[in-house]
């Protein structure tokens, strides 16, 4: 249910969520389309609920999909595609942001994170056994280290095992 | 009547968890063991009259009483009786009783089969746990209260929302609650703990089932989910990364983690801050979920409610908790020494590493789904941050943990040897890349990260393996058997779940080998697939109890002509809400699949269709089942369920004055 107790709204925004790239949408040069498929699932449907362009079959996601595959086949590049639908769009439209001032943390805090943990993980390893507080048995209250030595007592003298 | 009975059994119980949540936690601060020892009954009482409340409100929906309001918005007469019972959670107000239900139900838990803890500890525990109830009881008594009736009954419901009108409904919420809300008692022990000032190994031990159970089952949820997806979307996806999986996706990460740095903390008495940190973080993040979903700020294909007023409500409970264990936390854990010492490469080595990785794969995930909330909210720039990002964050940052795997199998605590580690496990390498090889060749070539995936998964699954093999050979080849039976059940439960990760691996990996077709076809036409063959026998329409739907009939042919199957995908249009969806049509061989969905029948002479060969496809699910069995395995290992060792701290009834 989490998982979609909600196309509710989505079902509200499109007809039929089943098929999205329909056969009379295809390109006729296979790697063309190829190409049209990859570049598609990188853009946001932007009436949707976090799906790609490639995923829906919103009336705005068609519309997508039909420019895309109308500018590859004018031979524009895959950027400059990007760069029309942004400039069009807004940067809302890709799902991969682009490393940049705004996004820069957004990159980098996993690495940096997996930087500190693992400095933090170093300095784990490299403890020296004084900075450690002793033994666990030294660390017991006095009633229960007289409990652990009157149960040693007792094994010793053959009594039942733990 | 009944519904009004199921009311009051609710704000009962919402004064019992207040009860629970002051005075066997005073008890327990203060040292008085009998105030500490009534949270047993606080938390089986509070219990009981939950479990009252939602079987009155299950009780509504199986009758189809339409004069309550979220059974007329959620139900509909129709509807087949298993999903007027499941319906009861396919809703916002009946899930929150369900949650609350999972709560009172872990409180319970600990209350019966942890009798044996020291009298503050079980005092404290159930004190917080109480205190977790009462603020959701009273969330959904003032913001979500499931049991408020209509003035005027209408004749007739809405209906439940069609796509959640499936056997998947049943199994997944429950699921998915347990996990998520069965890492709160793990919480409630880790608050326990610091405000009593005592983390050890007998903590570790205490947490261990309660941490397990809860981990089963949000790993079974998941997956279920995930299935779910596949087959119920019709697009044919297991994962989109979306912010409401990214939500269950986070918990289950430093779960993980947590199941395993306990281990540490258990047999050296080691990492006992960061083990209460994940155990904080992750019952938090299940919050962090519960309000992501619920508060509508995340634009999401799963949305529940978009009610601001719910959304303020759960954000104050969610920084009370959050912010309070965490100054909890600040304040308690300078007090807690770190124990036992131990190289880099060793047992514990090997856990920490584990631990990195999954605690940095999640904040990974954590920063892709907040990340664009928080620009927008303080700069005003919308940004979008999709599968890509996560597939270049989150992915990469699990071949190195999965890599290390088998080699943390047979590393020995304190000081291990890689070189003899690696010594078996070469075999292991060299069986993947032979395995890759294979795929490969069958595939006709194949996209390098995928076959390095399915040698990686090949790995994993031989190498987990060969953990136990090793232990069965160890010493001359006599009594095999006596020594397979003498492997401690806990052991042979690890190589299970580590396998299952390999199975996991390799089904996502052959995603990359799956076949597409796109066509439109007309009767009678027929469509090659990897050698199979389909034939569109027939368009007709089919009515159902509560929808009307457009079937396509297709036989399915092998190479040799003979036919395997009839596949009928459809798109129903169900009658309460005039809401389409789509129902696919699969046929399994062996551990793949031939799947179809079907798109636009509108003319009623061709059908658009989607149509997939998907090779292993169904080791994406597996795998994480074998995990599963491979913690119900652990959690039922005799040696480990025996109780905690019982410090005899039981504190002694206080003398009136």
């Amino acid at each position: 249910m989490r998982h979609l107790l909600g196309l509710l709204l989505a079902a509200a925004l499109f007809a039929t969520p089943a098929l999205a790239v329909r056969p009379g949408e295809q390109l006729p040069d296979a790697a063309q389309e190829n190409r049209a498929r990859k570049l598609s699932a990188e853009l946001r449907c932007l009436v949707c609920q976090n799906q790609s362009i490639d995923d829906s079959d919103a009336p705005l996601a068609v519309d997508l999909r039909r420019i895309v595959r109308e500018r590859i086949q004018a031979g524009d590049s895959d950027a400059t595609i990007r760069d029309f639908l942004v400039a069009r769009y807004g940067a809302f439209v890709l799902l991969r942001p682009p490393v940049s001032g705004q996004t820069i943390l957004l990159w980098s805090l996993p690495a940096l994170a997996l930087a500190l943990g693992g400095f933090t993980a170093w300095r784990l390893f490299r403890r020296r056994p004084e900075e450690v507080a002793g033994d666990p048995e030294e660390r017991l209250s006095p009633e229960e280290q007289a409990e652990l030595r009157a149960l040693i007592e007792r094994q010793g003298r053959g009594g039942p095992a733990s | 009547m009944i519904v009004e009975f199921g009311h009051f059994a609710l704000i009962l119980g919402f004064a019992v968890a207040l009860f629970q949540a002051t005075v066997p936690l005073w008890g327990a601060i203060r040292g008085d063991a009998v105030l500490a020892r009534l949270g047993v009954q606080a938390a089986l009482v509070h219990f009981a009259l939950l479990a009252l409340a939602f079987a009155a409100l299950t009780h509504a929906y199986l009758v189809s009483d339409f004069s309550v309001l979220n059974v007329f918005q959620n139900s509909h007469s129709l509807k087949p009786l298993i999903y007027k019972w499941s319906g009861v959670w396919g809703n916002h107000e009946g899930s929150m009783l369900l949650w609350v239900l999972i709560l009172a139900l872990f409180g319970a838990g600990v209350a019966v089969f942890s009798k044996r803890l020291p009298d503050d500890m079980l005092g404290a525990t159930l004190g917080i746990q109480g205190l977790i109830a009462s603020a959701f009881c009273a969330f959904l008594i003032f913001a979500s209260n499931p049991f408020l009736r209509m003035p005027n009954p209408p004749i007739e419901g809405r209906d439940l929302n069609p796509v959640l009108q499936d056997p998947g409904l049943a199994i997944h919420p429950p699921l998915l609650y347990l996990g998520y809300v069965g890492f709160s008692i793990v919480f409630s022990f880790a608050a326990a703990a610091l405000v009593l000032g005592r983390v050890d190994a007998a903590f570790a031990r205490m947490i261990r089932p309660w941490t397990l159970a809860a981990w089963i089952t949000l790993t079974l949820g998941i997956a279920m989910g995930s299935y779910w997806a596949y087959y119920e979307l019709g697009w044919g996806g297991y994962w989109f990364w979306d912010p409401v999986e990214n939500a269950s996706l986070m918990p289950w990460l430093t779960g993980t983690a947590l199941l395993h740095s306990a281990i540490v903390l258990e047999k050296r008495e080691a990492l006992k801050t960061w083990t209460i940190l994940l155990a904080v973080v992750t019952f938090s993040l299940s919050l962090l979920g519960t309000f992501l979903v619920r508060s509508g700020v995340l634009t999401s294909v799963h949305a529940f409610a978009v009610d601001p007023e719910r959304g303020l409500f759960i954000l104050l409970i969610l920084i009370a908790f959050i912010g309070g264990s965490f100054a909890l936390f600040a304040a308690r854990a300078s007090a807690l020494q770190g124990g036992g010492l131990f190289a880099p490469v060793s047992r514990e080595g090997a856990l920490v590493f584990n631990n990195l990785f999954l605690s940095v794969a999640s904040l990974a995930v954590f920063v892709g789904t907040l990340y664009p909330l928080l620009l927008e909210a303080l700069t005003g720039a919308k940004i979008s941050v999709g599968p890509p990002f996560f597939n270049l964050t989150a992915v990469p940052l699990m071949v190195p943990l999965f890599l290390a795997i088998p080699f943390g199998q047979k590393l020995a605590w304190k000081r291990g040897d890689l070189l003899g580690a690696g010594q078996r496990l070469w075999i292991c390498m060299v069986l993947g890349v032979v395995g890759a090889a294979i795929s490969a060749y069958a595939a006709g070539g194949g996209p390098v990260l995928a076959l390095a995936g399915i040698g990686l998964g090949i790995f994993l699954v031989l190498g987990a393996l060969d953990d136990l093999l090793e232990r069965a050979l160890r010493g001359g080849t006599g009594m095999i058997l006596a020594r397979i039976r003498a492997i401690p059940q806990s052991i042979t439960a690890m190589a299970l779940a580590h396998a299952g990760a390999g199975l996991m691996v390799i089904g996502i990996s052959a995603t990359a080998f799956e076949t597409e077709k796109i066509a439109a076809m007309k009767p009678g036409e027929t469509l090659a697939l990897d050698g199979y063959t389909l034939r569109l026998e027939g368009i007709g329409p089919v009515t159902g109890p509560n929808y009307n739907a457009i079937a396509a009939d297709f036989s399915l042919r092998d190479p040799s002509g003979a036919e395997l199957a009839r596949l009928r995908p459809a798109k129903r249009v169900y009658i309460g809400r005039q809401m389409p969806t789509s129902e696919v049509g699969r046929y399994r061989h062996g551990l793949s699949e031939i799947y179809i969905a079907i798109g636009e029948t509108s003319d009623g002479q061709h059908v658009d269709l989607r149509a997939y060969h998907k090779p292993y496809v169904l080791l994406i699910w597996l795998g994480p089942l074998l995990m599963s069995i491979g913690g119900i395995l652990s959690l039922l290992d005799r040696r480990l369920r025996i109780g905690v060792p019982a410090r005899r701290a039981r504190l002694r009834p206080e003398p009136a004055e």
